[in-house]
């Protein structure tokens, strides 16, 4: 009986994991691309809190387009942390890495994740950590675990307990919404009957700075998340429109045309003290991003007769043209580690994603739609989001900065544009 | 020629008290909501804070409403659409934008909200901008045929409020447009 039930409880969890991993779609173009095979073997216990947790960490892992998970048969008895490791029987399933873990429930009514990383080439144990959660909170759990593995194994941060905020579009109905990096557990944050866009995040993750036109005409607001309070930080008379943040949370770049024109203004991000104006045109200067060490403003302005790329110091001065090459080059968004501007270039008629390297000038295409929007990196800068359309509907893709792994991102019902993607929590 | 224009302008709002301020004022008194309705002449008891005061709603007369609705006026003729990254009104519209002008300066309680729109191709944000320019002329225009710069508040929708939700060059053209509000249609 206990078997039959054991065995029934398992089918349950196979159909809810397939349907979960339908959801997404992972296309890697490049088949040479190098996928690390990664044993994830489930933890004993990891359905008393609901999800399969190792189900979601291997989703995770895969979605980073660096692991492949390798199929685990049912072992008995069901290995933990606690278990030996056999390098050699873990070679032969031809594992590079391998995840080994428990979960139990504790008295407190909470659940406790603990697990080990190894990796199997090496025969060597990378690291081991436990992290207690509330059944509400096992996804992030298991993005947290998804996490650590990632960091273990390739050095850098991951970026799974991360979100990301986009806009849904009903008809007339407008959502701002936050999810989780992987799409799920999306909530809205603003509800409208009027257009919502350039939705960005504070360096801390605690406030997102969009436009909203509610009132008929853009105006800036700043959205407190704790207490979904929010703000007006720019309402002048005109156009308030494409706020940043600057890498210290304290100001925000708005695009303002309450001096005629569409120009660069500096705000107290807390709505104190007078604009500052930084751009000096006569042409449209807007779309203001800052670099990650706060020293430039990189900005579209059509100054030159076509809009283009051009960058200034972040307290106003003399703009250097970034971009040449095309027509149309806009929405620039420096990379977390300052070496790249991730932009939208327009070649035939086309909208695409493509990236600058600042040490060589080298430019790289690295999307093959067609109407392509918003690039946001991921706060470690291996991916990119970007907002896309495809069959007539707005969709979120996302596409590794390399351009080998592209995956779209699932959403039910409606047009989902202007991704931002939040920055790392800690 | 232009900076004598906008001096002259500025000169003449300041007269009436409001325009050209580069002060926080102009911020439209957005973190404060009034709910007084602004009435005109609500201040004989003088217990309206002047920020209220300052905020001037009043409505042109109904017999000038309704002549902006009327369809055998001109004043009911709202739109104004562009070719492919064009920004000037074209002859055709002139009189549609004179006519406007002419009632701005009979009407001097009128306001005006004027929103340049784009097709959807490109960045939304450089949209705006497009469609600020767009907005931008057509104020510059009706100051020139007489209007007052504080009647007028110019603003962009970019690529965010079409008109036709196709996705080609008929759709387009409708999409690429001005549209001429008057206070109380706002």
């Amino acid at each position: 009986m206990l078997k039959l039930v054991k065995f029934f409880t398992g089918l349950v969890l196979a159909l809810l994991v397939a349907q979960a991993r339908a959801q997404l779609e992972i296309i890697v173009t490049d088949p040479g691309a190098q996928r690390s095979p990664i044993a994830i073997v489930p933890f004993p216990g990891e359905n008393l809190a609901g999800p399969a947790l190792t189900a979601i960490v291997r989703a995770d892992l895969e979605r980073s387009g660096l692991f492949r998970g390798v199929e685990v048969p049912p072992l008995s008895p069901a290995p933990t942390e606690n278990t030996p490791v056999n390098y050699g029987e873990w070679r032969s399933r031809l594992a590079d890495a391998l995840v080994l873990g428990s979960v139990t429930a504790n008295a407190d009514g909470r659940f406790e994740v603990r697990f080990r990383v190894y990796d199997i080439v090496k025969q060597a144990p990378l690291g081991a950590i436990a992290y207690v959660f509330t059944k509400d909170n096992a996804r992030a759990a298991a993005h947290r675990v998804a996490d650590f593995v990632y960091e273990k194994i390739t050095g850098e941060k991951g970026v799974f307990s991360t979100q990301i905020a986009y806009v849904v579009r009903r008809g007339n109905a407008y959502e701002l919404q936050i999810a989780d990096a992987d799409g799920e557990r999306a909530q809205y944050l603003l509800r409208s009957n009027e257009p919502i866009i350039s939705p960005v995040w504070s360096p801390e993750g605690r406030r997102i700075a969009y436009v909203s036109f509610e009132s008929k005409k853009p105006v800036v607001y700043v959205h407190y998340l704790e207490d979904r309070k929010r703000q007006v930080v720019a309402s002048f008379k005109g156009s308030n429109s494409a706020p940043a943040w600057s890498p210290d949370g304290k100001t925000i770049a708005v695009v303002l045309s309450v001096d005629g024109g569409s120009q660069i203004f500096l705000l107290n991000a807390d709505g104190s003290g007078a604009r500052r104006r930084i751009s000096n045109s006569a042409s449209i200067d807007t779309e203001p991003r800052y670099s990650n060490d706060g020293k430039w403003i990189y900005f579209t302005s059509d100054r030159g007769g076509s809009p283009q790329v051009y960058r200034m110091p972040s307290t106003g001065g003399e703009p250097q043209r970034v971009t040449f090459e095309g027509s149309y080059n806009v929405s620039p968004r420096p990379s977390p580690d300052g070496r790249v501007i991730a932009y939208v270039t327009r070649n035939a008629g086309k909208f695409q994603v493509a990236l600058l390297d600042l040490s060589n000038r080298q430019v790289q295409v690295i999307t093959d739609s067609d109407r392509d929007e918003s690039p946001s990196f991921a706060p470690n800068g291996r991916m990119i989001l970007l907002a896309t359309v495809i069959g007539g509907r707005g969709v979120l893709s996302a596409v590794s900065a390399d351009g080998r792994i592209k995956q779209r991102l699932p959403f039910a019902g409606g047009d989902v544009r202007e991704p931002a993607w939040g920055p790392f929590i800690e | 020629m232009r900076s004598i224009v906008i001096a002259t302008v500025c000169a003449a709002g300041l007269l009436i008290g409001a325009a050209c301020s580069t002060t926080p004022e102009d911020q439209a008194a957005a973190k404060v909501e009034d709910k007084s309705g602004g009435k005109p002449g609500a201040s004989a008891q003088a217990v309206q804070p002047p920020k209220v005061a300052a905020v001037d709603v009043s409505k042109p007369q109904a017999g000038s409403l309704a002549a902006l609705k009327d369809p055998n006026s001109p004043l009911s003729k709202r739109s104004i659409f562009y070719d492919l990254d064009q920004f000037d009104v074209k002859d055709e519209y002139r009189s549609l934008v004179e006519a406007h002008a002419k009632y701005l300066r009979e009407n001097p309680s009128a306001r005006m909200m004027i929103q340049g729109n784009t097709d959807e191709r490109g960045s939304r944000e450089y949209n705006v901008g497009l469609g600020q320019r767009r907005s931008d002329g057509v104020k510059k225009m009706l100051i020139l045929l007489g209007a007052r710069e504080n009647q007028i508040e110019s603003v962009s929708l970019g690529e965010e409020k079409p008109q036709a939700d196709g996705h080609d060059e008929s759709a387009w053209s409708k999409n690429r447009r001005s549209d001429i509000l008057y206070s109380g249609e706002y």
